[in-house]
């Protein structure tokens, strides 16, 4: 058989191969340039005291979880389950920041879905998102005890990702 | 496959408000700017930057709050006196080199910016092995005398041969 016959059959097995690999990346993960460096600090008040304030230096040697959210978000519904029982299993601290959201409307949202947060932050107009490069709610981050962020999830978290992921992770660290 | 929602609820809204809206731009968003060169580099710079909400639209084209949020901040680093490279720096050190419509040339983007330069060169180098081999092929070559035999014969209707 004539070999330059195969050529096209190769040709198809390489773009086949590619578009295979294609299928399953998700294009609206986008890797963060923040994953490896300092988390950005801040310093806001908290949802349920406004007269006090919340900010990242607080939780120098802890390893926790900031997870935006808010209650406009649709998908962070479909997440909040994992969050509760997540803080049942009090593996990790988790503070919240209510991404462009009304206040009242956060507490509303926290009493009626229960409130797995240690504590919430209010970022009424995004800018501590935009220094984390929100762009998806809800978004987790996992930062270590030196403040520096090690992993982003952009979505909602379920079973799988907190099981196979954020919590082996969190172990890991914790014992660093 | 579990998506964040947002997105794509941002997306469909973005897809709306194109097939309905006259074409937007980033000077009818936040009516701040009255410093005509100021306000050319903020819609110059917003026509550079990605939304990452509509992936495919820039942030002066699209509607999606993220876009609103990160026009805002251009706007106001320009007010700020920062240059055009300090405000390209802010959006990639947040949001990555996908936030840029023109990704910079380094080690991860070779492919990118070669790929098209490769094929183009593969595709010279093709044609030109082609035109070389139909050249070497003799166009009218004189028939061999068995040839010329079974030709006679052919004409002739006499071949046994089956051509």
């Amino acid at each position: 058989m004539n070999k330059k016959l195969l050529i096209p059959l190769a040709l198809f097995g390489v773009v086949f191969a590619f578009l295979l690999a294609g299928l399953g990346l998700n294009p609206r993960e986008v890797p963060s340039p923040l994953i490896g460096k300092p988390a950005p600090e801040f310093q806001l008040k908290k949802l349920h005291e406004p007269g006090q304030s919340f900010g990242t230096a607080d939780m120098k040697g802890k390893v926790w979880l900031l997870n935006v959210w808010a209650s406009w978000c649709v998908a962070c519904r479909e997440e909040h389950p994992y969050l509760v029982e997540l803080a049942r299993a009090k593996i990790v601290p988790l503070v919240g920041l209510d991404y462009k959201d009304e206040p009242a409307a956060g507490i509303q949202w926290l009493r009626q879905h229960g409130d797995p947060y240690d504590l919430s932050v209010v970022d009424r107009d995004g800018r501590v998102g935009l220094d984390y490069g929100v762009y998806g709610v809800p978004e987790t981050f996992v930062i270590d005890k030196a403040g520096i962020i090690r992993y982003k999830h952009i979505g909602p978290v379920n079973a799988e990702s907190l099981e196979k992921k954020i919590i082996p992770l969190v172990r890991e660290l914790q014992k660093s | 496959m579990t998506r964040p929602l947002v997105p794509l609820l941002a997306a469909a809204w973005c897809a709306l408000a194109l097939a309905f809206a006259p074409p937007a731009h980033a000077a009818d968003a936040v009516p701040t700017e009255q410093d005509p060169v100021a306000q050319a580099r903020a819609v110059k710079l917003s026509e550079q930057l990605r939304c990452l909400v509509c992936q495919n639209q820039t942030i002066a084209e699209s509607n999606a709050d993220l876009a609103v949020d990160l026009r805002r901040q251009v706007r106001e680093q320009i007010a700020a006196g920062k240059s055009d490279d300090d405000i390209v720096k802010f959006m990639t050190d947040r949001y990555g080199d996908f936030v840029l419509y023109r990704p910079p040339l380094k080690a991860t983007t070779l492919l990118l910016w070669g790929g098209p330069l490769l094929l183009l060169l593969l595709g010279f180098f093709m044609l030109a092995r082609l035109v070389r081999q139909r050249r070497a092929t003799p166009k009218d070559a004189p028939l061999t005398a068995e040839e010329h035999a079974r030709a006679a014969a052919l004409l002739a209707g006499t071949a046994k041969d089956k051509p």
